[in-house]
């Protein structure tokens, strides 16, 4: 059993200790603890079970590659799943759960599914869940919910109660990695004067050579980590972050970096993770190497790890993995962790090397110790379930006949080390074949470019595939050196160092244990530890023609869980490798793609939550809305008034009621959002004839005109009114949401198409608060305010006027969109409160009624006209709507002219906008569909139009739509159904789309 | 994440401050345009594995249209030019031709 021991432990404080509790026991550990290594410290070795046949399983690695310690980590709004406790630091009274099992961790009903491997082949899920269809919704459905997800969701409900911030950094160069390779690099850059940022993933500097106890200049390779520590942080040009990991390299020096600020938090109160946003003139990747498991039957009961991995929890924690360690190795730094346990007491029964040559100065020191070292020789099986209880062990080269039975309580295993590419991928690099380590590298020849076409990342030491400490730390300041050669600066000059180094043997790549093992143990033989897929699980994609490694991926899941096949997928290309007959360089890698390690989706928020997520726009009058009570929708970035309830009214009551108010007396509207654009120039009539399907540059001074504006693909984008100002100057009014984007438009056509044409836009949009006062009653209320002539001579239909309006600089629109007598009043933003008082203290004699947005959508479906978004979703023409007298067909062009005359725009088969009226009078759904004879391929009903807009109408006190039918006006008088959501059908009649006076009397008062 | 240099107010602008807007140097086709010259003006676009010219607005900037010659594949960029012209100007081409010896030129294979 994994134990702490008396002793020990580089990276905790033993004077701090912290309790915290998993599964509701209280444990024990000590600051500067990883939650790993507190849990190991406790005994606790087995620490959930795997997604597919709930394996038991510990923890393997010590770090990022940890497919298995994984834990549900706090409560309530704070819970997060999949935390991985090698990379989480313990602080006081945290709370873990393990995960993926029922009832238990210790009982696993899921088990079972391991009983029956033969049920759960590579694809099970592609071969399983197929057919019947039937099936697919009440029986396959529910048992992929049940099974899917490692761990429990936090509440839908829950809201994360921490905050999180964004941070830009702009750096000459970027170092990513703190062992010595990076230190070093940052060094030898730092010293050309260059800017220079150095960030590491863990809480410490120095990286791996410090657990491998290396001797440099005659002391521990501490001192060195510690020599260069003090030279940077001399230099005011370089600056290091701990607990800070790069996850993503993008185009042109970009790096993403998420730094954990909770780990050393004092303060409850400061941001638990920063991402840096990082602008990198040129990135060195020094992000070392990763162990390799072996493929062994049962490496991954619980007590197998990572050679490494064990080192590093009997050297940074004092954490023995077990009394007796079996090391079983294809290189020689497995030796090290043999040696380190032994000088720490502990009992290693064997070595056992592939290598039918044995290792070098390392297994001679290791006999000395009198550690029996076994060459030639693997594991055939673990024998234990929960726990290891012993090895059988056999020779390599042969097939598994078990040679003799090794008691011992932890297995150390070491399949050679992986240069951690990651970072150097992301961006285009590429890797090549090293043979003599049996690890991909980086390819320096194919480095990822940045905006001059030149390399912008580097690789140094181990990631690049240089191993021993001398030649990292040679390479290092070699890539220093060159990175600030590129940035026509001098680095410093290499350091002299000493090393005292045993000699190493070579490695043997070590792919199957033993080489020749049979189907039965290399079913048990797992590459991917979270997802259950074994050496016979590639073989047999292989087999089923899955040749490519992104296929054999997907088909069996490998490498997909959340460590990404930092553990598994060498050893998973080599087997597909082999089973296709083709060296691995052929099969080539899966792309390597950012985040390097999972982050939070809260880190990528930053502050963007709440009322930051979007900036939300207001009109001057909003405040007044919110004090008398308006239940807002929002519309773009606005929020505008949908109804005011007055008291216990419900929405549907407000919006009838104000709908009566302009019908029967007087309502008002802040119409401040619509969208409001000045066009001015010699030219702005000529541009407006191709923006606006109608002719716009015949307008009289003084005058307004409705129109619409098309894509170049002919579909209808906005409508609006133009009011002409002067002889070169107009007001374009938008829709709401329209004004951005249409100016936008604007400008495009003007500066990519016509930037000899003399116009010029502004977006006033903001500059002016506009009220709309609309009934019969609405001249008289413009008459109380007076001070302006706004009589049927002087203002009439479509016209503008200036004037003094109840004192107030305004401008006057007779425009309508309710059907109604109507004005709109503009006045310079700051007064939009003022005005808006001053009409409701004009109106009251009439008992004036603001109304909100509902209430105007039903006034304008009522009286027939279109709504952009509702009757047109952009896919729909002018034409379709019959809006076809806005249409200037004389005109040479205008944009979207040419599409409007293709085949398919000038069917007549075209859906064409109706009025429709239900036979009972209820509302139609919005958005059904009528139903014609037959079925479509699919074996859906055939359709022929649908609702676009659906209202009650309190005018005509029933339901109303709009909808576009084929050859709809040809059809006048027909029944369509509409089935509704699972119930009858409704029956609704063509009528004419203006349902309220078509005549349009109304609009003179 | 690119950054381009616009060529009206000067700023090196990250990607997020600006809006793309596809090929650049097309020709308007309007009325009176066949069929197929309309429909190859309204959808074909090339796409490139290398040098490509694009259409970018400075939109969270000065709100400028510019174009930029980049490489697709390596994402180099060659330089960027304010939109108000009909073709690239010529040292330009001659700085791509230097980089890319076998690039063929706009709308050649």
């Amino acid at each position: 059993m994994s134990v702490r021991l008396k002793t020990g432990g580089r990276l905790i404080d033993r004077s701090q200790p912290r309790s915290f509790r998993f599964n509701g026991r209280v444990l024990r550990g000590y600051k500067g603890d990883t939650l790993a290594s507190a849990l190991l410290a406790s005994g606790q070795t087995l620490l959930g079970r795997s997604f597919k046949y709930h394996r038991p399983r510990g923890l393997v690695g010590s770090g990022v590659e940890e497919p298995n310690g994984l834990v549900a980590l706090g409560t309530g709004d704070q819970l997060e799943p999949n935390q991985r406790t090698t990379t989480t630091e313990l602080r006081e009274g945290m709370e873990l759960r393990s995960q993926n099992h029922w009832p238990s961790l210790g009982f696993d009903i899921g088990a079972l599914n391991s009983l029956a491997p033969r049920l759960f082949p590579a694809g099970f899920y592609y071969k399983t869940f197929t057919w019947p269809r039937s099936f697919w919704k009440h029986v396959y459905e529910p048992i992929i919910r049940r099974s899917a997800g490692l761990g429990p969701a936090p509440d839908a409900e829950a809201r994360d109660p921490d905050s999180y911030e964004h941070f830009h950094a702009f750096v000459d160069v970027l170092v990513i990695g703190g062992g010595l390779a990076g230190l070093e690099a940052a060094r030898v850059a730092g010293a050309s004067g260059a800017r220079v940022l150095l960030i590491e993933q863990t809480a410490h500097w120095g990286g791996r050579a410090a657990k491998d106890e290396q001797i440099v200049n005659g002391s521990p390779v501490d001192n060195l980590v510690e020599e260069i520590r003090a030279e940077l942080s001399a230099m005011g040009n370089v600056q290091c972050r701990s607990r800070t990991m790069g996850v993503g390299v993008y185009d042109h020096g970009l790096v993403l970096a998420v730094e954990n600020l909770a780990e050393n938090a004092s303060i409850n109160d400061a941001a638990r993770q920063r991402l840096w946003k990082i602008r990198a003139g040129q990135v060195i990747v020094a992000t070392g190497a990763l162990e390799r498991p072996l493929s062994f039957a049962g490496n991954d009961v619980p007590g197998v790890m990572l050679a490494s991995a064990i080192r590093d929890y009997l050297i940074d924690f004092g954490v023995s993995p077990g009394d007796r360690t079996v090391v079983v190795t294809n290189n020689d730094s497995a030796y090290r962790t043999a040696i380190a346990l032994k000088t720490h007491g502990l009992d290693v029964p064997a070595i056992l090397d592939a290598r039918a040559g044995g290792g070098g100065a390392l297994a001679q020191e290791a006999r000395a110790l009198g550690i029996r070292v076994e060459a030639g020789r693997g594991i055939a099986r673990v024998l234990g379930g929960r726990a290891v209880r012993g090895v059988a062990i056999c020779a390599q080269a042969g097939e598994g006949v078990v040679q003799e039975e090794i008691a011992c309580d932890a297995v150390a295993m070491s399949g050679g080390w992986s240069p951690v590419v990651h970072l150097w991928s992301h961006c285009g690099g590429k890797l090549r074949w090293d043979d003599a380590a049996a690890a991909f590298g980086p390819d320096v020849d194919k480095a990822p470019l940045g905006a001059d076409g030149a390399p912008f990342v580097s690789a140094a030491g181990t990631a690049n595939g240089v191993w021993g400490l001398g030649a990292v730390l040679a390479d290092s300041a070699r890539v220093g050196a060159e990175v600030a050669a590129r940035l026509r600066r001098e680095g410093a000059a290499p350091r002299s160092v000493e090393i005292d180094a045993p000699e190493e043997a070579p490695m043997e790549p070590v792919w199957l244990m033993p080489q020749g093992a049979g189907p039965k143990l290399r079913a048990k033989a797992f590459l991917d530890f979270q997802n259950d897929v074994k050496v016979s699980d590639v073989q047999l994609a292989a087999q089923e023609g899955f040749a490519s490694v992104e296929h054999a991926k997907r088909y069996t899941t490998l490498g997909m869980a959340t460590d990404q096949g930092k553990l598994s997928n060498i050893n998973g290309l080599a087997i597909l490798s082999d089973a296709l007959g083709q060296p691995i360089p052929q099969t080539g890698t899966t792309t390597f793609r950012p985040p390097y390690a999972p982050l939070t989706l809260g880190v990528i928020a930053g502050e963007a939550h709440g009322s930051l997520f979007q900036p939300v726009r207001e009109t001057p009058m909003q405040a007044w809305h919110e004090a008398r009570g308006a239940y807002c929708e929002p519309v773009g970035q606005w929020r505008r008034p949908y109804c005011y309830p007055v008291g216990e009214e419900s929405h549907e009551d407000a919006v009838r009621r104000e709908v009566r108010a302009v019908r029967e007396g007087v309502g008002m509207l802040d119409a401040s959002t619509l969208g409001k654009i000045l066009v001015q120039g010699p030219d702005a009539g000529r541009f407006l004839d191709m923006l606006y399907t109608g002719r716009i540059s015949t307008l009289a001074i003084g005058k307004c005109r409705y129109g619409l504006m098309c894509s170049e693909n002919g579909f209808l984008m906005d409508d609006g009114v133009v009011a002409r100002l002067g002889p070169e100057s107009f007001l374009v009014h938008t829709t709401t949401g329209g004004a951005d984007h249409i100016h936008a438009h604007m400008e495009d056509w003007l500066q990519t198409e016509w930037w000899d044409w003399q116009v010029y836009t502004a977006n006033l949009t903001e500059q002016y608060a506009q009220i709309v006062v609309a009934g019969p009653k609405a001249r008289d209320v413009l008459e109380a305010l007076g001070g302006m002539d706004v009589s049927e001579a002087r203002l009439p239909f479509m016209t503008w006027a200036e004037g003094a309006l109840g004192g107030f600089d305004a401008r006057v629109f007779r425009i309508s969109f309710s059907g109604e007598l109507s004005f709109e009043i503009a006045v310079p933003a700051g007064q939009g409160q003022a005005l808006w008082d001053a009409i409701l203290k004009a109106g009251a004699d009439h008992a004036i009624t603001p109304y909100g947005t509902e209430a105007l959508h039903v006034l304008r479906a009522e009286r027939g006209f279109i709504m952009i978004g509702d009757e047109t979703d952009g896919t729909v023409i002018p034409q379709d709507l019959g809006l076809d007298w806005a249409i200037a067909r004389k005109k040479d062009d205008y944009i979207g002219k040419r599409a409007q005359a293709r085949a398919h725009m000038v069917d007549p088969e075209r859906w064409t906008l109706v009025g429709l009226q239900t036979i009972d009078g209820t509302v139609l759904p919005d958005g059904a569909y009528a139903v014609d004879a037959g079925e479509n391929e699919n074996g859906q009903r055939n359709v022929q139009g649908r609702v676009t807009s659906s209202y009650f109408s309190p005018t005509l006190g029933r339901g109303i739509a709009l909808g576009l039918v084929r050859r709809g006006p040809e059809r006048m008088g027909e029944v369509l159904e509409f089935p509704r959501i699972g119930g009858a059908s409704a029956m609704a009649r063509i009528v004419s789309p203006v349902f309220y006076d078509p005549e349009a009397e109304a609009t003179d008062g | 994440m690119l950054i381009l240099h616009c060529p009206h107010c000067g700023a090196e602008a990250a990607e997020t401050d600006l809006t793309p807007g596809g090929q650049a140097h097309l020709r308007r086709e309007g009325p009176g345009a066949s069929d197929e010259a309309f429909e190859a003006y309204l959808f074909q676009r090339d796409n490139p594995k290398g040098v490509h010219f694009e259409r970018w607005r400075h939109a969270y900037g000065c709100g400028k249209w510019f174009i930029a010659a980049r490489a697709t594949d390596t994402m180099e960029v060659f330089g960027t030019y304010p939109a108000q012209t009909s073709a690239p100007p010529r040292e330009l081409l001659d700085r791509i031709a230097e980089r890319r010896p076998d690039w063929r030129g706009r709308g050649e294979a």
